[in-house]
């Protein structure tokens, strides 16, 4: 990249989220550290139970009851650290969110046009007209159409995919910096998501909009991410741009998920499956997380865990949470 | 028709009443959520269903199974005609089709033990004296990867891969001939999905199985099937060997529908470039005449608004390969991006 570096706009450090389940300290996130630049995307992937959701939702405060610890620093302040009160200033405003399923994340009583107006005047001193006017402005601007009309539908008078775009209307409202983007396509059609995904890219570029877009689908994180973290058991496993991740995944866990894909040319043979399944996040098993489904697991994997290093040879900006691919001897 | 059909569909309908919505009059409308479909299911064979949600897809798959009858056509198992059977008579057919559904935690009782799930369809058709059915349960355990000692154990203890397992057993206690499979990976996450795919398959040649695969997920469908079929608004829309339909789609819907598919491998190139398809599909209450697609389709003319096209090979295809539309793509043809529909009033 040319150009001076820009400082990131939210800086990530080991982070670890536990709640206190009936059964023992749940450890949803372990450690995790990322950070994220102003226009950039970053892609959060990993299986449920891998802590993706619960690392974003814990920085905004959404995580009722969870114990944070670790440093979340957005323009230079910790959110981690923000009173309720400052929190939710920043919540719209600093950070947006969309979420899988916009059903329930609108109230199905009020028309959509409502609950945009007062989002916005929740935030900014304007009357209810001019909110309205921006309400109308932001439907059109996702590719409501007529959103003169449809600012007084209600949420059942839209479809899945208008829906999203509601949604996303109204993360973009208060002109966030960083839209945390939580599965935002999963509940629909290959089709609408890629309208949906088309979209976010366009305001992406328009407003300089960072995302973070956490998914389960390796594909929607080929599509839209500049960088990729791949998470696993509340641990970061691999952390990587986009086409180092895709080319040259260095992780045995990223590398299996790639693998057990169907894809071209895959019919009539047989899929390589990961075997097992992930452990459990009360009193998880000392060493790697991976260990006991890992092909190349050694004495030392079952023991320690592995920090998250780049390979001997590798670039710095490719690191992985492996012993064997630390040490070059990668499998 | 060929001799070896399992299933044969012939112009099948199912039709839905809902309530008017209309102020005056209270008119009772029809929704069509099947809208004429005739295939056929060969024996050994997995047939892929893809579309978007509410094109009708699992209303045909229920209708194949009768577990929904038909408003008009007919559905033929192995040649006998079962689109209005009744209850009774349906009970020597239930034993030969089974259902493999999406949801595996909704599917399964969570207060009966595993065991007596999985033996149910044995209690039911009344097969082999109880004291062997433990037996044979435990049997199915092991075919379908699940440890039998866990026969006492309760859905809960399962993990959602494990509970597809147990649904899987199910479905195929009876050795049925046909199973259709409803979305069955959609909720498991990747790194199980191979190994259920990787067991259906392997069923699938144990067992002679025929299935009718349904899923959103186009790699997927890709994957497992022999021939694929594409959906749109209650009716077929092309019909192709699945490596000709993913290679070679004819129709704009088929083609609209896999760009969207996100590219995946840094290295694999998008051929078709890709087309958008804008809008949300019309309401089923009041489809489009002549052709369904045509308002959202980029070589819609105004042929495609009077004429409905039939389901028929195109532009030199063979037998295997159907396509409804009048204005099929040809070889290395791409289509027009972002073209505004062409519509002479």
């Amino acid at each position: 990249m040319t150009g001076a570096p820009t400082a990131p706009l939210l800086e990530v450090r080991d982070l670890a989220v536990a709640f206190n389940t009936p059964d023992g300290v749940l450890e949803a996130v372990r450690g995790v550290s990322f950070d994220l630049a102003r226009g950039r995307t970053l892609g959060i992937v990993g299986e449920s139970g891998s802590g993706k959701s619960v690392a974003t939702q814990s920085m905004v405060g959404l995580t009722r009851g969870a114990r944070i610890t670790g440093q979340a620093l957005f323009d230079g302040r910790d959110l981690l650290a923000l009173p309720a009160a400052e929190l939710r200033a920043i919540r719209g405003r600093g950070i947006a969110m969309i979420f899988q399923s916009p059903m329930s994340s609108l109230h199905p009583l009020y028309t959509i046009g409502w609950q945009i107006t007062e989002m916005i005047r929740a935030h900014e001193h304007v009357t209810s007209a001019q909110a309205r006017v921006r309400a109308i402005e932001l439907l059109g601007h996702v590719g409501i159409p007529r959103p003169e009309r449809r600012v007084d539908d209600y949420p059942h008078q839209y479809s899945g995919g208008m829906l999203q775009r509601a949604m996303i209307a109204m993360a973009i409202a208060l002109n966030p910096r960083i839209l945390v983007a939580d599965e935002p396509t999963t509940a629909l059609d290959v089709t609408v998501q890629s309208q949906i995904l088309r979209l976010l890219r366009r305001l992406q570029q328009e407003f300089g909009t960072a995302i973070i877009m956490i998914t389960h689908d390796l594909g929607v994180v080929a599509e839209t991410a500049h960088d990729v973290l791949v998470m696993y058991a509340g641990r970061a496993m691999e952390q990587a741009p986009r086409e180092s991740l895709l080319r040259s995944p260095r992780h045995p866990y990223t590398q299996g998920l790639l693998r057990s894909r169907p894809r071209l040319g895959t019919h009539g043979t047989r899929l390589i499956p990961i075997p097992g399944q992930p452990p459990s996040l009360i009193a998880p098993p000392p060493g790697c997380p991976f260990h006991a489904r890992c092909e190349h697991s050694i004495d030392r994997c079952t023991s320690s865990a592995p920090p998250l290093a780049a390979s001997a040879d590798g670039d710095s900006a490719h690191r992985s949470a492996c012993w064997l691919s630390g040490q070059g001897t990668a499998p | 028709m060929t001799a070896d059909a399992l299933i044969q569909l012939r112009d099948v309908v199912k039709e839905f009443p809902v309530q008017s919505r209309a102020a005056f009059g209270g008119r009772s409308e029809r929704l069509q959520a099947v809208a004429g479909v005739s295939l056929e299911l060969r024996r050994g064979e997995t047939l892929g269903l893809v579309g978007e949600s509410g094109c009708g897809k699992s209303t045909l798959a229920r209708c194949v199974v009768r577990l929904l009858q038909p408003s008009t056509g007919q559905i033929l198992f192995d040649g006998q005609d079962i689109s209005t059977a009744s209850h009774a008579e349906l009970a020597p057919y239930r034993r030969r089709m089974q259902m493999i559904f999406q949801d595996p935690y909704g599917s399964l009782n969570p207060r009966r033990r595993v065991g007596s799930i999985i033996g149910d369809p044995f209690a039911i058709h009344d097969v082999g004296p109880a004291g062997e059915r433990r037996r044979k349960v435990q049997d199915l355990m092991a075919l379908v990867g699940l440890n039998p000692e866990h026969y006492n154990r309760f859905p809960s203890d399962f993990s959602g891969g494990q509970r597809q397992r147990i649904g899987i057993a199910r479905a195929i206690a009876l050795r049925p001939e046909l199973v259709v499979c409803d979305e069955p990976v959609s909720a498991l996450d990747v790194s199980i999905q191979a190994q259920i795919l990787n067991l259906l398959d392997e069923l699938q040649g144990e067992l002679g199985l025929t299935y009718l695969f349904i899923s959103h997920d186009l790699a997927v469908v890709r994957h497992v099937s022999d021939r694929v079929a594409v959906m749109y608004l209650g009716r077929i829309v092309e019909i192709a060997p699945s490596e000709a339909l993913y290679e070679q789609a004819r129709h704009p819907y088929t083609r609209a529908l896999l760009s969207a598919v996100p590219v995946f491998d840094p290295d694999e190139t998008r051929t078709n470039a890709s087309v958008e398809l804008t809008g949300d599909p019309p309401s089923p209450l009041d489809p489009p005449r002549g052709c369904r697609f045509h308002p959202r389709c980029p070589r819609a003319q105004s042929r495609c608004a009077a004429e409905e096209p039939q389901l028929i090979p195109r532009a030199g295809d063979g037998p295997e390969h159907t396509t409804a539309c009048h204005f099929p793509l040809v070889e290395g043809e791409t289509m027009a991006i972002g073209a505004a529909p062409r519509m002479t009033p």
